[in-house]
């Protein structure tokens, strides 16, 4: 049965359709992979079985009727933003405590129509917030990778740790996740699996809670282009529920997998090459370079000069948007309820029971930024530095640049419980320094990965594109995934 | 800019986070830290530079002014933590 779940989405929708496998043994066959492996990596946080086989059940009979769904008996993770109907959805806090929705997201439902199975729900960082999934209420995920002849824990990146975690340990044949800062291309960088975010707005936030509204958005890791195209066509759509969900229709994604990038222009920004970057960062992204040129691409270089700005605007605006997104959480509605002296009481003693650490401090930031006083100096000057760093990309794209390269991460996966980053938020924070930018400017993003460092771990490189051109992304990201490979833990587990 | 202990508790009682005199202190020293860290953003001029307001330039969503959803109160009320006939019940507000 093993062998079932090395398969891509791809690989088994063809033995699904020629009816060499069923849906219901595929997803057995995930379902025993994550009885043998979740304790150990920590992926699933609540592990759905009696729904998936109910639900591959159904796709096994529309196979058999014809009338199969785009993504049919297609087993998935879901990472626990997502609001799942009568399935816990909790962004991993304490203070969702008990919390199961009553709707479906967009963004599932989209999936479920097309015929997906939920295996269950993913581990990933508190409300989205952290780069190593360790400020999860469920504890740590620890990275299906380990360093060669080592077995020190490593995370898996985050905030979608336990998506990209599941996808790379092949405990699902694809994850949904979301990124605010880099959320799906650092995990992905960190697993040797592939992410994208899309265009802002391409993806509805309809049902998924919310982190920093202007900057949210959801997207597929998976274990190949090909796979992350399929994901990305079946859960992006135009929903009348999200005011910010864009008015366009979504193309042939997959349609985009093995075209040529013959005579696109690649844009390489000085500014994304660090002080103390590892020489490895440096030749991983020499060897992207190469592999464009060699499928015929003409590389340029170019400047984004207010790079360096992106992560302390994000530093501001995101906790702004998360005080603000984070009050609905009193005790009164939903979730975890301390009892008071008094209603304040009551909300005080809620707060600093639900949330953790990490949470409170970017409330605290956000709560202080748009105090009053403070408004003009903090988020008003870094929506203002925001505008400067999106047109940067705007003079290099009128330029006729088609797609920028740059590395994923500063660095490959780091240790569970790393000392050096645990006394310093900001340096944990400077994980995200190549991702936020996209973020910043609402662009595309994808991180595929290019390679192993000495310790044999994945590095990730990663394309942005111009908005609304993921097909562009899919394509270069191809390219470049067909030069290097793809990587696949060694089973410890 | 940086707080001192007073404004942090301030900042808590804003946000309505009960923190301990301990967590008040650790917390002087991270948010200070990251405020250092954000403080680059005085240096890049920003003279005449609208603030961003939408990531991408779009009309604002409108739909008609007709009742579309409702009549879900069991619903709305299911996952709260303590409730009495579709009422929220919370400790008394007003003496």
């Amino acid at each position: 049965m093993t062998e079932l779940t090395s398969l891509t989405i791809a690989e088994a929708r063809t033995k699904l359709a020629g009816k060499e496998i069923t849906a219901v043994e595929l997803t057995d066959a995930y379902i025993a992979a994550i009885d043998s492996a979740n304790e150990a990596i920590n992926a699933y946080i609540a592990v759905t079985p009696d729904k998936a086989r109910e639900m591959a059940k159904a796709s096994d009979a529309r196979i058999a009727a014809g009338k199969a769904g785009a993504l049919e008996g297609i087993p998935l993770g879901i990472k626990d933003l997502f609001g799942t109907e009568g399935v816990h959805t909790q962004a991993c806090s304490h203070i969702l405590d008990g919390f199961a929705p009553r709707y479906e997201s967009t963004v599932t439902q989209n999936l479920w129509n097309d015929g997906a199975v939920m295996l269950g729900k993913l581990n990933m960082d508190e409300f989205a917030m952290g780069s190593s999934n360790e400020t999860s209420y469920y504890g740590a995920v620890k990275n299906p990778w380990r360093a060669k002849g080592s077995n020190l824990d490593l995370v898996p990146g985050g905030s979608s740790g336990g998506s990209a975690a599941a996808v790379a340990a092949h405990l699902c044949a694809g994850a949904t996740a979301t990124d605010t800062g880099g959320s799906i291309r650092q995990p992905a960088a960190f697993t040797g699996t592939v992410g994208i975010k899309p265009t802002y707005g391409r993806c509805s936030r309809w049902g998924v809670v919310a982190f920093a509204s202007s900057l949210d958005q959801a997207g597929p890791i998976a274990r190949d282009v090909r796979d992350a195209a399929i994901l990305l066509e079946s859960m992006a759509s135009v929903d009348a529920k999200d005011t910010t969900s864009v008015d366009l229709p979504v193309p042939n994604y997959e349609a985009s997998i093995g075209q040529s990038i013959k005579g696109m222009k690649i844009g390489i920004p000085r500014e994304y090459r660090v002080e103390g970057m590892p020489e490895e960062i440096e030749s991983l992204w020499q060897q992207g370079i190469a592999w464009l040129k060699d499928a015929g691409a003409e590389i340029v270089d170019i400047t984004l000069p207010h790079t360096k700005y992106a992560l302390p605007a994000y530093y501001i605006v995101a906790p702004a948007e998360a005080s603000s997104n984070l009050a609905r959480y009193d005790g009164v509605r939903y979730g975890l309820r301390v009892d008071g002296k008094d209603i304040v009481d009551m909300y005080e003693k809620t707060r600093a029971a639900g949330f953790g650490q990490e949470v409170k401090r970017r409330i605290m930031i956000g709560t202080y930024v748009l105090s009053a006083g403070y408004y003009d100096a903090y988020y008003l000057r870094a929506q203002k530095v925001r505008t400067l760093i999106k047109r940067d990309f705007e003079l290099a794209f009128h330029a006729g640049v088609d797609a920028i390269l740059t590395p994923a991460t500063p660095s490959s996966a780091f240790g569970i419980a790393d000392e050096d980053l645990a006394s310093d938020p900001v340096k944990m924070y400077l994980n995200d320094i190549f991702t936020v930018t996209v973020n910043m400017a609402g662009l595309p993003g994808i991180a595929v990965p290019g390679g192993v460092d000495h310790k044999g771990l994945p590095l990730g490189l990663q394309l942005i594109g111009k908005p609304f051109e993921e097909e562009t992304l899919f394509k270069t990201a191809h390219v470049i995934e067909q030069a290097a490979g793809r990587f696949t833990p060694t089973k410890w587990w | 800019m940086s707080v001192d202990l007073a404004t942090v508790k301030r900042v808590a009682r804003l946000a309505r986070i009960a923190v301990s005199e301990d967590e008040a202190t650790r917390m002087v020293g991270e948010i200070n830290g990251i405020l250092g860290f954000v403080e680059q953003l005085s240096e890049v001029n920003v003279d005449g530079v609208e603030p961003m307001t939408s990531v991408t330039p779009m009309e604002m969503k409108k739909r008609m002014d007709v009742v579309s959803d409702g009549s879900k109160a069991d619903d709305i009320v299911a996952n709260a933590p303590n409730t009495d006939r579709n009422f929220f019940l919370v400790p008394k507000v007003v003496e």
